[in-house]
């Protein structure tokens, strides 16, 4: 079977974890930010899996379902975090939650009203 | 079996034994029980607690004294140890109390006086507020006071000391409400502490020099290894002696005497007439030792006494506050005790010590009746008549004024200040000048002590508002001071006019019993015996002062306030402010030492700390911005952190 060269995994893994990055940094909904959490964590797999390939290690893999499972377990308490949140504030920007509390945000009053 | 007469004596000696811890611990129990629980008790059980131990504790110390004069242990004293204390280096106090003839003498006057006026508090302070809490103080004063006179070793006579200085303070400021009183205390307590370091460093020297702290091995030890005359001598029986004037209120640690009147009269009485001022009569006695081995303190002694007698009685004839009239009487008899110790005359000392508990607190107590007769007004001209209002209490503050001038019939200072006038002029040397200055002494006891008779019994009542403020008075003591006040005056009454009784002058028929009782402890003195006619001629000379007293203080007083001329009342004015020793220091130390204190606020060592908590709150500042609160800040945040440290892994 003709394996696809070592480094091209590397690349697509970094390419990966760079797009999943800068979508936590420039996306404010909350949901696309934890959508990017997970192509930053898938990133990461990639690479484990890319690195076992090459060396004929299964521990790559076994890190790959390591993360999978991890990565359910993010995602279980992040969305309900993140279901709460909606709950309380009507919104998913991230950049509203600077005022933790909904009650004492001013800037979040007229919205909750609405 | 009849028992040998041996073994009798030892079985009685050890029952006395056993029971000494009883009485220092009594007052202690007392102090204890009022403490935790005084606040619950009613008025009625505070009062049988609070009296009640100091008579039990008079009890036990009679029982004691009884079986010592019966039985008297071999040496003239018996230790009794109760437990080890510390045990460090050789240097081992142990908690333990001596019996003998002096410690016999103190702990009866301190029960049997502290008991009549614990009885005499219960009435005079029923309506004030902290009935329990003072009850508490002053159980804990007798306790520590008997704590102090009965150590064996002066770590434990050390404790007691202390305890009955924060006892002091805490009567003093037993009125806290009001400002001025919590200032004498704190005024009390700071001036008689200066005494107090002294004596702390001379009992450092004498347990690193001698390695002991037990009164006898001192005594011991020092008289085999110490010349006469020795620096190390003269250095701790001077600073023994500070703690002995600070504590005694003498030159020139005087000052806080007159204050402490700001307590009620009742602590007047005990603390700063009978008993705690007379602590450093008892020190220096108990360490005659150590003056004897340096004469040049023990001479310092005597002048301080001396002048102490005529600076504190002629600060007295001026004062116009009754108590503080009585507070300079204290100091001027606290100065014949210390002329005698002077002298040698310790025996005479500790009879005047025991003569002056009985005459002072009996005039303490009687004008803690007047007081409240005329609603509180200390002020001795606003009183007057007072005589005609209070008979009862009039008897019994004329026989101790009698006693305290000396006169007969009454025959307690009568006796013990003849005694040592007499030594005094025995003695020779500045011992005659010290008889001296006492004679005359004598004569401004008299003037001034009349005067506060004329002035207060006299005549007729001076202040309108004390007629009124009587009726308010009168339901309580009215014209008698009451049976529960008036029994503890009229026994007072009765020792001094029969206390002179324990010694009186040979040329009278007395037998000096008190004196050869007292010498079982302390050494006798190298004043040869008066010749009769010496004696007689002294005595003569003591009366005519005492008794020409009378018609000046009648002359000059008995209108109330005396028409002085003007350039006598600059001098009044200067000795009721107690020769200007206050003015003087608080110009050289109160002031000196607040100036301290203020430019000391700012002081250079806080700058580097202050400096260390300046840079951190720049800091702060600095970094405040990183945390605004945006997650997607503080992901590009960590983002950047990571890039910059992969960076730097892969470049350098």
């Amino acid at each position: 079977m003709a394996s696809v060269p070592f480094e091209y995994g590397l690349l697509l893994a970094g390419v990966l974890f760079a797009l999943g990055m800068i979508g936590v940094i420039v996306r404010r909904n909350l949901l696309f930010i934890l959508l990017c959490v997970e192509v930053m964590l898938n990133a990461a797999g990639l690479a484990f899996v890319v690195a076992g390939s090459r060396w004929g290690q299964p521990d790559g893999q076994v890190m790959f379902i390591f993360l999978l499972s991890m990565a359910a377990a993010e995602v279980a308490v992040g969305l309900a975090l993140l279901l709460l949140h909606f709950g309380r504030k009507r919104t998913l920007d991230a950049d509203q939650m600077k005022e933790g509390n909904a009650a004492s945000a001013p800037g979040s009053a007229g919205r909750e009203g609405a | 079996m009849p028992p040998q007469p041996r073994a009798a004596l030892a079985g009685r000696e050890l029952e006395m034994l056993t029971w000494t811890w009883c009485i220092p611990a009594l007052p202690l129990a007392g102090f204890l029980v009022l403490a935790v629980f005084g606040g619950r008790f009613p008025r009625g059980a505070t009062a049988a607690v609070g009296a009640g131990s100091v008579g039990l504790s008079f009890a036990a110390a009679a029982a004691a004294s009884v079986l010592f004069i019966l039985a008297p242990p071999a040496g003239g004293f018996s230790s009794y140890v109760l437990w080890q204390w510390i045990n460090a280096g050789g240097f081992s106090p142990s908690l333990s109390f001596t019996i003998d003839a002096l410690s016999v003498v103190m702990i009866l006057v301190v029960t049997g006086v502290g008991f009549l006026i614990h009885l005499y508090s219960t009435r005079f302070m029923a309506d004030e507020e902290g009935y329990s809490r003072f009850f508490a103080y002053m159980n804990l004063f007798v306790g520590s006071m008997l704590i102090l006179v009965m150590a064996s070793n002066l770590l434990l006579l050390y404790l007691g000391w202390e305890g009955v200085g924060l006892c002091s303070f805490l009567l003093i400021g037993f009125w806290y409400k009001d400002p001025e009183n919590g200032r004498s205390a704190r005024k009390a307590f700071i001036v008689t502490r200066i005494g107090d370091v002294s004596l702390a460093i001379g009992l450092f020297i004498l347990a690193t020099t001698l390695g002991t702290l037990d009164v006898k091995e001192i005594a011991q030890k020092a008289t085999a290894s110490w010349q006469v005359g020795s620096s190390l001598a003269v250095a701790v029986a001077a600073l023994l002696l500070g703690g002995a004037v600070g504590k005694s209120a003498q030159l020139p640690l005087q000052t806080w005497l007159p204050d402490a009147m700001a307590g009620p009269s009742p602590v007047s009485a005990l603390i700063h007439a009978a008993t705690m001022v007379t602590a450093g009569v008892y020190l220096i006695a108990r360490t005659n030792a150590l003056f004897s081995l340096a004469p040049a303190v023990q001479m310092a002694v005597g002048i301080i006494g001396a002048a102490g007698v005529l600076v504190a009685g002629l600060s007295a004839l001026t004062q116009r506050n009754i108590k503080r009239v009585l507070a300079y009487s204290t100091m001027s008899q606290l100065g014949y005790m210390f002329l005698a110790l002077g002298i040698g005359a310790w025996s005479g000392a500790i009879f005047h010590l025991v003569t002056h508990a009985f005459f002072k607190s009996l005039l303490f107590l009687g004008a803690g009746v007047v007081i409240l007769a005329v609603n509180h007004e200390h002020d001795i001209y606003a009183m007057g008549g007072i005589a005609r209002k209070s008979p009862f209490t009039f008897w019994m503050f004329l026989i101790a004024a009698f006693t305290l001038a000396s006169i007969p019939p009454t025959t307690a200072g009568f006796s013990s200040k003849d005694l040592i006038l007499t030594l005094a002029w025995q003695s020779g040397g500045a011992g005659r000048v010290f008889c001296a200055l006492g004679l005359a002494g004598v004569f401004i006891t008299s003037v001034y002590i009349f005067r506060l008779v004329f002035i207060v019994f006299a005549g007729s009542p001076r202040a309108p508002a004390s007629a009124s403020a009587h009726g308010h008075a009168a339901g309580r003591d009215g014209t008698q001071a009451g049976a529960v006040m008036g029994i503890p005056l009229a026994i007072l009454a009765v020792l001094c006019l029969a206390g002179g009784f324990l010694a009186l002058p040979r040329d009278l028929g007395g037998s000096p019993y008190i004196l050869r009782f007292l010498q079982t402890a302390l050494p006798a003195g190298a004043i040869p015996e008066a010749p009769a006619r010496t004696e007689w001629i002294l005595q003569l000379i003591s009366e005519a002062a005492s008794l020409l007293g009378i018609p000046v203080a009648w002359l000059v007083y008995r209108r109330g306030r005396s028409s002085v001329p003007a350039p006598a009342a600059g001098v009044a004015h200067y000795l009721q402010n107690g020769w200007g020793f206050d003015w003087l220091y608080d110009r050289l130390f109160v002031r000196s030492f607040v100036w301290l204190a203020r430019i000391n606020t700012r002081d250079v060592v806080d700058r580097i700390f202050d400096g260390v908590g300046g840079l951190f709150m720049l800091l702060s500042r600095a970094f405040r911005w990183t945390q605004n609160g945006r997650v997607r800040w503080y992901a590009a945040g960590l983002a950047a952190g990571a890039v910059l440290i992969v960076a730097a892994v892969v470049l350098l």
